[in-house]
């Protein structure tokens, strides 16, 4: 059992981190990005075409791939949500559902069907573990996942309240007519908030590729892992998303244990308890919509 | 200190026009108060000149250079700076960051926060606390302050009074004096007549959209721009 629980908080590491972008994203931004998981997906297709084609290390492929990131999350708001938002709050949705099916399919257009895994590239990591007391072994990679992303959540948070570009990006999140009166340019706070999400969306494809497989059209699964983080752990707190990830996590680590189906199913479970659990508190769906908007 | 220089303007909410053809000159160092009633066009002519209010026609300039089409930002970069209606402070923040947000234009000058919060004493203390939990008083020192700290050479202030207790307009308005009297090119939209008279070296009264009077504010009495404030006397156009 506290096996069980060790693995699942570690694997809640890997849930935070790829929600941490979504959330992130959603609380400055208010912007559902759909397109979140395939984002992830090409992030660990870009690293897997490094190091098949030009023996580049995952690792080092980061440096490359993370800037590169970045830029299509500048070039994503700029080109792309700037203009939905415009025409109201539920166009962006679209427009990255739209965006999801799009990468998709073009990775499957040229990378195939095949699963793949960045596994092979990155030597013993793949495997090695580090043996705690009472014979219980956890990997090397789950803990290094789990420490990114603290250090993700963390370094978001303390970018946000300590320099001047977190605050403008605050800012404009609460009110751009204002920001830009206080001589914020509200277009690039945005478009850098949207390339620092990308860069934590970079991040988790590695940490995807890096601890098992993926395929094409695995960014739906890895979108729907990242927003029930979210959601239970509270949009819009960075450390929630911490924890909504480890709840998640442990709640499949635990159901899986009864039975290998109840892994999926305990997680939705778990979820849509803490949505129900929180409508009802804010007094109603209704409420709850008004709250979160 | 700067020259603002307004022609022509022409400002519409969709399809309600809310200036009409106006044009307006403040020289360096001058306080105008600009009084008129409610739906007069006061704060949508403060908006555009500060660039949160696209023109249909006319310009806007700065020094003699045109600012008609740069945006919010860029203006309090060339030193224009607004005081929201309603004092718009960020409510998550607390004070001392709304106040260093007004740093972001990255004009350089002799504001700091603490020299707001010496600006206003009754800051100091709420430092650290939430705009949003703040007196209506402490709020619009706040706005006012976070507008100081991009170092403007014009300010805008819209209804600096609306809102507040009498005893807080009192503190307000003492804490601008030495302000007023600095050389900063001040353009004040106020609903207490008499105390826009006293604060300010010229009135321009509004009504419907157009200047309807204007002239320093010794030549003028309160009775004439009561009239020009209601409509009720039309005789004197500006030339």
């Amino acid at each position: 059992m506290i096996n069980t629980i060790i693995q699942g908080v570690l694997l809640g590491g890997y849930y935070a981190l790829i929600a941490a972008g979504l959330s992130f994203m959603f609380s400055v931004m208010r912007i559902i990005n759909l397109a979140h998981g395939s984002l992830a997906v090409l992030a660990a297709y870009l690293l897997l075409f490094l190091a098949q084609n030009y023996h580049i290390s995952p690792f080092v492929g980061l440096l490359i791939v993370l800037p590169l990131m970045a830029a299509i999350g500048f070039l994503l708001q700029r080109l792309v949500l700037d203009r939905a938002l415009r025409a109201g709050p539920l166009v962006p949705i679209l427009a990255t559902f739209g965006l999801s099916i799009v990468i998709d399919n073009v990775l499957f257009e040229v990378f195939g069907a095949n699963t793949r895994s960045l596994g092979n590239f990155i030597g013993s990591l793949s495997y090695s573990s580090i043996a705690l007391p009472g014979k219980i072994y956890v990997g090397v990679l789950a803990v290094g996942t789990f420490a990114l992303a603290v250090v993700v959540l963390g370094g978001l948070q303390l970018f946000l309240s300590l320099t001047p570009y977190g605050r403008a990006i605050r800012a404009t999140a609460e009110d751009p007519d204002t920001a830009g009166l206080v001589g914020i340019n509200a277009r690039l706070a945005t478009a850098v908030a949207s390339a620092i999400a990308l860069f934590t969306v970079g991040l988790a494809g590695a940490a995807l590729g890096m601890r098992g497989t993926f395929d094409a059209y695995a960014g739906g699964s890895q979108l729907l892992f990242a927003f029930e983080s979210a959601v239970i752990g509270g949009t819009g707190s960075v450390w929630g998303t911490l924890i909504g990830g480890i709840v998640l996590a442990l709640a499949q680590s635990i159901g899986a244990t009864i039975s290998p189906l109840w892994f999926l199913l305990a997680g939705h479970g778990v979820f849509l308890a803490v949505l129900f659990v929180r409508i009802a508190l804010a007094g109603g769906l209704r409420n709850f919509i008004r709250g979160a908007a | 200190m700067s020259t603002l220089s307004l022609q022509g303007l022409n400002l519409h909410h969709g399809q309600l026009q809310a200036v009409r053809d106006l044009s307006l000159s403040v020289a360096d160092g001058e306080v105008v108060a600009l009084v008129g009633a409610n739906g007069a066009g006061k704060t949508t002519l403060l908006r555009a000149i500060a660039g949160a209010h696209r023109p249909s026609s006319g310009t806007v300039a700065l020094d003699g250079v045109d600012v008609t089409h740069l945006p919010a930002h860029r203006r309090v970069n060339m030193g224009i700076a607004l005081v929201p209606e309603g004092r718009r402070l960020f409510a998550e923040m607390t004070v001392e960051e709304n106040l260093l947000l007004g740093r972001m234009s990255g004009r350089s000058g002799p504001w700091t926060v603490e020299r707001v919060l010496e600006t206003f004493p009754n800051l100091a203390a709420r430092r650290r606390a939430r705009a949003g939990t703040l007196s209506g008083g402490e709020q619009q020192a706040t706005a006012i302050g976070r507008a100081l700290m991009s170092n403007p050479a014009v300010l805008l202030f819209d209804e600096l009074s609306l809102g507040l207790s009498p005893v807080a307009v009192e503190r307000l308005y003492e804490s601008l004096k030495s302000l007023m009297q600095s050389g900063t090119t001040i353009l004040l939209v106020e609903q207490d007549l008499g105390r826009a008279m006293q604060a300010a070296g010229r009135v321009v009264c509004m009504l419907e959209g157009r200047i309807v009077l204007e002239g320093p504010t010794g030549t003028l009495s309160r009775q004439e721009v009561t009239d020009a404030y209601f409509g009720l006397a039309r005789h004197r156009v500006p030339a």
